[in-house]
């Protein structure tokens, strides 16, 4: 037993894993310096920023030395931007009128912040990059920690608020055990970019702002707890589980089945190639979303034709004979692009976004559709083709329409809309598939934005509400003879699994770290099964009910079910 | 003094890698060396942020100033720098 308080935090869990680690919190965002005269003279302040920089410069560099490529281009940016001229310049001025060396520095990156800003495009995107660094000079000149990710050499969980795209990208996954932030929903950024690199994870956990540094916590991902300070029992406990977990999954690779024999193939979702040999690994009989966004993001500009032909061979190739449904670009709201859509808006998960974005920018769509289309002219995969974010019967009509014009074979559209969902029989006339995508369809269907914490509860795919329209589209798929595709995280839970099933889903398709749990709990179930589960979840009130009601359900018909339902997360 | 003025040849401009080539290279040559786009005010080249927020696109002209005795060493070779495409 430790002499510290044993504490327990509830939030949204990521999967079935747990862990446990000493604690390192993402440094906060530092305040804006008050603007004060100072009360050093203009010279000592001036020497403290000289200070300041060449340590922030130093550290940069040596940042820099220890990675390659783009990671390396703008570390190395960054390091000259802390020691720019130009900007020293404006800073020693500010200083001359009074000013702290903190205020005058964040004056002074903040004029080439705003001026980067008004460029737009590329350049505005480097004015992210200017602020880390007045921030890590100003975190030097008071003697504060960096913001940002923390480095250690031993592995650590990391608490954050939350987690930007441009943070995760810098993240050591080697020494992440787990994962825990105060903010965001189980279909977050932070809970996607989790779930695939099979990071036990927890979101939305109010009260993590009291975690300190050092902290020894226990990461329940399956009951959505977090232990401060465990006791020696459940030290001992959670060692035992992590072990037992490893074991049971490392089991069979067999083919997603019903207990009847009825298959549902089960795919990956993948965000890039590096997955590959993880998802075949675990058994996958495919990629039923692979997310080109991050292809975007990492090349911080439109690839070319050219440089997306050569990703999508080598996807390809690693899946020969294999489906594969790649999603074109979805941009916008949780993943915006500047070179896409710059333009301010208040509702972005209502605004340009997927399919709207891309139709607004048809050249970036004809290659990306014409890189794929050469990829797969010389590759054996099964290569289909998605657009997201599909609202009406007409742009499904556009895309298909296009890919099939340049050359793509088996083209499809994501239903993440209620719109699509409802219309479903009549886009599946034009579509070759639907794949629906539940993280969407649930924060448009509840009105709950999923990147809120304060609204994160909605975020159930288990509402009937949902339910019910994926049912819709199951039937339409069924009336029409087309495969219905789940891609969203609701595939990943492995008793909802069941239920997506007997609604009319034909493939579940999931992080590869989720297939093993998923795989064991559809061979518990019979077609009929999963059927009668499904009308028990579309009859009641809420997502607690529908879960609660099917897992009773659930162990009615079949007594000797071993806890199929290890994804339930505390309201 | 020597003035060159040179088309920019990457794709995206001159933004984060190839500034950072530049302005490298400008340090390197230890020469006061300023730049303009097309007939713009000049500003100092050794500046990474001077030479970003310049705002400089491909195919832009840009110009370079120099105050050094190998001048015409130091043009060729800033010249090489921006006229690649660095982008490719």
């Amino acid at each position: 037993m430790t002499d510290t308080t044993t504490q327990t935090l509830t939030g949204a869990g990521i999967g079935q894993g747990v862990a446990i680690g000493p604690v390192l919190r993402m440094a906060d965002p530092l305040p804006e310096p008050a603007d004060e005269h100072s009360t050093r003279t203009p010279d000592e302040e001036r020497e403290r920023v000289t200070g300041a920089v060449a340590i922030v410069a130093d550290d940069l560099r040596g940042r820099a030395a220890k990675v390659s490529g783009t990671a390396a281009d703008v570390l190395e940016a960054q390091s000259m931007m802390a020691e720019d001229s130009t900007l020293l310049d404006d800073v020693s001025a500010r200083i001359e009128t009074g000013k702290t060396a903190e205020r005058a520095v964040f004056e002074g990156f903040a004029v080439f912040r705003d001026m980067l800003v008004a460029l737009g495009g590329y350049m505005g995107e480097r004015a992210t990059d200017l602020d880390d660094v007045a921030q890590r000079v100003i975190a030097a000149l008071s003697g504060g920690p960096a913001p940002g990710v923390p480095e250690s050499d031993t592995p650590f969980i990391l608490v954050a608020h939350d987690l930007a795209p441009a943070d995760t990208a810098l993240l050591d996954l080697t020494k992440v055990l787990g994962l825990i932030t105060r903010e965001g929903g189980p279909t977050s950024h932070t809970a996607i970019l989790a779930r695939e690199k099979a990071i036990v994870a927890i979101v939305g956990v109010a009260g993590s702002d009291a975690i300190a540094n050092g902290d020894v916590v226990v990461v329940d991902a399956a009951a959505g707890t977090v232990t401060v300070n465990p006791d020696e029992t459940l030290r001992a406990e959670t060692q035992q589980r992590i072990d037992e977990r490893a074991s049971a999954l490392s089991g069979s690779v067999e083919p997603g089945a019903l207990a009847d024999g009825t298959p549902v193939p089960l795919l990956a979702n993948l965000g890039s190639t590096d997955g590959s040999a993880k998802a075949l690994e675990a058994g996958a009989e495919g990629v039923g979303l692979f997310r080109t966004e991050f292809l975007f993001l990492d090349q911080r500009m439109a690839p070319t034709v050219e440089q997306q032909r050569e990703q999508y061979t080598r996807l390809l190739n690693d899946f020969p004979g294999k489906k594969v449904v790649v999603r074109v670009l979805d941009a916008g709201a949780d993943k915006p692009l500047e070179f896409l859509n710059d333009a301010h808006e208040d509702n972005p998960a209502l605004g340009l976004r997927g399919l709207r974005s891309l139709r607004a920018n048809e050249d970036l769509l004809r290659e990306q559709l014409t890189a794929l289309a050469e990829a797969d002219a010389v590759t054996n995969a099964e290569l289909w083709v998605m657009a997201p974010m599909v609202s009406t019967v007409e742009e499904t009509r556009y895309f298909v329409d296009l890919a099939t014009e340049l050359g793509l074979k088996t083209v499809g559209v994501m239903v993440e809309v209620p719109s699509a969902a409802l219309l479903a029989d009549r886009i599946l006339k034009t579509a070759a598939f639907a794949s629906i995508g539940t993280n969407d369809l649930t924060q448009y269907t509840l009105a709950a934005d999923r990147l809120l914490g304060s609204v994160a509860s909605f975020q159930d795919p288990w509402h009937p509400a949902v339910l019910r329209l994926i049912g819709e589209v199951g039937a339409a798929g069924a009336a029409a003879g087309k495969p219905v595709g789940i891609c969203g995280e609701a595939a990943a839970d492995p008793m909802l699994a069941v239920v997506l099933v007997g609604l009319g889903a034909t493939t579940l398709s999931m992080s590869p770290s989720a297939i093993a749990d998923v795989r064991l709990s559809l061979r518990s179930f019979t077609l009929d099964q999963a059927k009668h589960l499904a009308e028990v979840a579309l009859a009641a009130d809420g997502a607690p009910e529908a879960r609660a009601a099917v897992r009773a359900a659930a162990a009615d018909t079949t007594p000797t079910q071993p806890h199929p339902d290890r994804n339930e997360t505390p309201q | 003094m020597a003035e060159r003025t040179i088309r920019v040849g990457s794709t995206h401009g001159l933004h984060a890698r190839p500034a950072k080539l530049f302005v490298q290279a400008v340090a390197q040559s230890g020469a006061p060396v300023t730049i303009a786009k097309n007939s713009g005010k000049a500003v100092n080249a050794a500046s990474i942020l001077g030479v970003i927020s310049l705002g400089i696109d491909h195919g832009d002209y840009v110009t370079l100033n120099i105050e050094s005795d190998d001048a015409d060493a130091v043009l060729d070779d800033l010249a090489e720098i921006l006229s690649t495409d660095h982008d490719a």
